[in-house]
C-alpha cells in the first residue's frame, strides 16, 4: 500500500478530516454494522443444526412463504400503478393533476397502523363493508387480501416516485417523434418510454420489494397474528420472541436481513445504471 | 403533396395563438415560416403535423381532410429542434422505427427495411454512423439521423420545427445547404420554422413572414426586404428608424429629412411614418438641419452615429467610413438625414399604437421553448 497523500481542499487540515470520517466509520459500526452482526451471532449462538432447525419449523416456513407471496402479488402491481400514474402525470395536463401528484405521496407521510386501522374500519366485522362482505362470505381481514391490500398502500409510492421525475425531465417529444412516424400507443409504450425509465422502475420496484418484505406496522393491525396463517416473517419474529425463543427470533430476523442485503446490493447496482442513463 | 389551410385559429387560455391563417403549399416546394417567438409559427407547424388541433378552420392535403386524421395515419416527417432521437437505440434502429411500427400486413420484410436504412444511410451520409447510439454524436450529426428517421418513412410532407436551432453557425450553413440538396433529391413538400432570416431566405422558395398569430407577408427574399407589407414587417426585416413624414401627391417630406431618393408612392395626403435601416440613412453635414450628432463609434470599415433631433428624439445610421466625408462627421455637427431606402405607410390609429421609437427585438440564437 502506497501512502500517497490525497489532495486537501485549501483550509480543510488533515487531521479535522480524519477525525471526520473516523466519526462516521465508528457510528456506523456501532448503530449498524453490529446489530446486524449480533443477529447472526445470535441466531447461529446453539450451532448450525439449532439454526436450520429453527428456519425449517412449519411455522416460519410458513411466514417466509407467506411474506413472499405478498411481494410477489404487491410488487407488480405497485410497478404498474406506478407507471401509470407517473404517465399520467407527466405526459398529460388534466384537471386535477395537482391533487393525484399529492395522492400518491400519501402512504410516505401516513403512519402505516393509521392505514391499517383504516382498513380495519373498512374492511373489518364491524366494518362500512363488513355486513357485505360477510354476507358474501369474503374474508379481507385477518386474511391474505388484507394483509395484501395494507402492504399495497404502504408501498404505493416507491415506483411512482422514481419513476416520475425522470419522466417529466424526458418530456414528450420522443413520443410525439414516435406518433408521427406512425406508432400506435401500444408501441410507443413499449418501444420508446419504457425502455427510457426502465433502470428508474426497476430501482423502484426493488425499494418497493424491500419495503413490502419489511412492513410490520400495518400488517399487525389486520393479519390478526394467526400462527402458520397470517402471520408474516417481521411478524413472526416478534411472536417468537414474546415466546422467549430467541434462537427462533434471530434466526428467522436473519432471513429478512438477508433480503435487505441483497436488496442493498442490487439498489446499489442499478443506482449506478439509472445514473448512467443506459 | 398541395396543403391548402384556411381560417385556422387556435387559442391558449386567454391567448390568441393563431388567428386566421390562410396559407397554401404546392407541392415540391419549401416554405419558410418565420417570426420571432410568439407569433405562433410553431404551433401551425405542430397542427399540420397533428401534434396540435386548431379551434377552427381547414387543413386539407391533396384535397383530403386531414383535421379527421390522427397525426399517425398523415405520414409527415416531423424533425425536431432538439433532434428527440430515441436514445436506447442505435442510429440504424431509430431509422428503422418508422417502418418497423407499420401494421403487420403493411409491413416491410426485415431485409426489405435493411436495405431501405442501408440506403438513407448512404444518402444523408452518416454510413459510418450506423452503430452507434445518439449520446456518441454531436449536434449536426443527430439532426442529420434525426432527418434520416423522418425520411423513412417516405412522408408526404416534411416539418421541421427551427431545426438548425440548437447548432454552431458553422453547422447551420453547412447543414443548410444539405437539407436543400436532400429537399431537392427527395422532391418532398417540405415546410420549416425559423426565426433566422438569414436561413429562411437563403433556403426556402417562398418565406411567409408571421406575426401575432397572423401571416404578416408571403414573398421571397427581395419583395419582402425592399418592399415590407406591413410596419411588423418593415421592424423585423431591421427597418428599426422610425420617423414621422407629411404626403403630399405621392411626395413624402419631413423635418431635416432629405427624401428625394424615394419613389413616389400612391398613399393619399397626411401624415406618414417612414420605416428605414440604419445603413440606409446617410448624414449630410448642412448648417441648418435639426438632427445633430450625440454618438460617433468608428468600426474601421464603418462609422455608426446617433442622431438627435429636439422634438423627434434619436435615430441611428450606419455607413461606410470611405464613402462619406467622415472627417465633417463629428460630435454635436448639424448633419440632415438622406434616405436612400426605406417604406412608408400611412400613420393611422394601427401604427401610431405600435409605439414609435421601440425597436423591435429580433434575437439571433433564441431558443423556442
Amino acid at each position: 500500500m502506497s501512502t500517497a497523500t490525497l489532495p486537501h481542499l485549501p483550509g480543510q487540515s488533515g487531521k479535522g478530516a480524519r477525525i471526520l470520517i473516523g466519526l462516521a466509520v465508528g457510528l456506523t459500526l456501532v448503530f449498524i454494522a453490529a446489530p446486524l452482526a449480533f443477529i447472526f451471532v445470535r441466531a447461529f449462538a446453539q450451532g448450525w443444526q439449532v439454526y436450520a432447525a429453527n428456519i425449517l419449523h412449519p411455522a416460519t416456513v410458513h411466514a417466509i412463504w407467506l411474506t413472499t407471496l405478498v411481494a410477489i402479488i404487491v410488487v407488480p402491481v405497485n410497478v404498474a400503478f406506478g407507471i401509470a400514474a407517473a404517465w399520467a402525470v407527466a405526459k398529460h395536463r388534466f384537471p386535477g393533476r395537482g391533487i393525484l401528484v399529492t395522492l400518491i405521496e400519501i402512504p410516505f407521510s401516513i403512519s402505516p397502523i393509521i392505514a391499517g386501522i383504516c382498513y380495519l374500519l373498512l374492511y373489518g366485522r364491524q366494518g362500512i363493508l363488513g355486513p357485505w362482505l360477510q354476507a358474501n362470505d369474503i374474508q379481507v381481514v385477518f386474511a391474505l387480501p388484507g394483509i395484501v391490500l395494507v402492504t399495497m398502500f404502504v408501498t404505493a409510492p416507491f415506483v411512482a416516485r422514481e419513476v416520475l421525475p425522470l419522466m417529466q425531465a424526458q418530456g414528450t417529444e420522443q413520443e410525439q417523434a414516435a406518433v408521427t412516424l406512425g406508432a400506435n400507443g401500444w408501441q410507443i409504450f413499449t418501444r420508446v418510454t419504457l425502455p427510457n425509465i426502465k433502470w428508474a422502475l426497476l430501482y423502484g420496484a426493488v425499494l418497493c420489494t424491500a419495503r413490502a418484505v419489511g412492513e410490520f406496522g400495518g400488517v399487525s393491525v389486520v393479519s390478526g397474528n394467526i400462527r402458520g396463517q397470517t402471520n408474516t416473517l417481521p411478524l413472526h419474529v416478534e411472536l417468537l420472541f414474546n415466546d422467549l425463543n430467541a434462537v427462533g427470533a434471530f434466526a428467522a430476523a436473519s432471513t429478512l436481513t438477508l433480503i435487505a442485503v441483497v436488496a442493498l446490493v442490487v439498489k446499489t447496482i442499478l443506482e449506478g445504471r439509472k445514473d448512467a442513463g443506459h | 403533396m398541395s396543403i391548402s389551410i384556411s381560417g385556422l385559429t387556435k387559442r391558449f387560455g386567454q391567448t390568441d395563438v393563431l388567428r386566421g391563417i390562410e396559407l397554401g403549399v404546392d407541392k415540391g416546394e419549401l416554405v419558410a415560416l418565420l417570426g420571432p417567438s410568439g407569433s405562433g409559427k410553431t404551433t401551425l407547424l405542430k397542427i399540420i403535423a397533428g401534434l396540435e388541433w386548431p379551434d377552427a378552420g381547414r387543413l386539407a392535403v391533396d384535397g383530403q381532410d386531414w383535421l379527421q386524421l390522427a397525426a399517425q395515419d398523415r405520414r409527415i416527417g416531423f424533425v425536431f429542434q432538439h433532434y428527440a432521437l430515441f436514445p436506447h437505440m442505435k442510429v440504424r434502429d431509430n431509422l428503422a422505427f418508422g417502418l418497423s411500427v407499420r401494421p403487420r400486413a403493411e409491413r416491410p420484410g426485415k431485409a426489405v427495411i435493411k436495405a431501405k436504412v442501408d440506403e438513407l444511410l448512404h444518402f444523408l451520409q452518416i454510413d459510418h454512423l450506423a452503430d452507434r447510439f445518439p449520446a456518441q454524436l454531436s449536434g449536426g450529426q443527430r439532426q442529420r439521423v434525426a432527418l434520416g428517421r423522418a425520411l423513412a418513412i417516405e412522408p408526404k410532407v416534411l416539418l421541421l420545427d427551427e431545426p438548425f436551432g440548437a447548432l454552431d453557425a458553422a453547422i447551420r450553413r453547412d447543414l443548410r445547404r444539405w437539407l436543400r440538396g436532400v429537399h431537392d433529391a427527395t422532391g418532398s413538400t417540405t415546410i420549416f420554422v425559423t426565426h433566422d432570416q438569414e436561413e429562411a431566405f437563403e433556403l426556402a422558395d417562398r418565406v411567409v413572414v408571421m406575426g401575432e398569430g397572423q401571416i404578416a407577408q408571403i414573398g421571397n427574399a427581395d419583395a419582402i426586404h425592399d418592399h415590407p407589407a406591413t410596419p411588423f414587417v418593415a421592424r423585423f426585416m431591421g427597418a428599426t428608424v422610425e420617423l414621422p413624414v407629411t404626403l403630399l401627391a405621392g411626395r413624402a417630406e419631413g423635418a431635416g429629412l432629405d427624401l428625394s431618393a424615394l419613389p413616389r408612392r400612391a398613399l393619399p395626403d397626411g401624415a406618414g411614418r417612414l420605416f428605414a435601416r440604419p445603413e440606409d440613412i446617410t448624414p449630410v453635414p448642412d448648417a441648418g438641419a435639426p438632427w445633430r450628432i450625440v454618438s460617433r463609434t468608428s468600426t474601421g470599415a464603418h462609422l455608426r452615429l446617433v442622431l438627435r433631433h429636439p422634438e423627434l428624439g434619436e435615430a441611428e445610421t450606419e455607413v461606410s467610413r470611405r464613402a462619406v466625408r467622415a472627417e465633417t462627421l463629428i460630435a454635436d455637427a448639424p448633419v440632415r438625414l438622406k434616405i436612400d431606402a426605406g417604406t412608408i405607410f400611412p400613420a393611422d390609429r394601427h401604427i401610431s399604437a405600435a409605439s414609435a421609437s421601440t425597436r423591435p427585438h429580433i434575437p439571433q440564437k433564441e431558443k423556442t421553448r
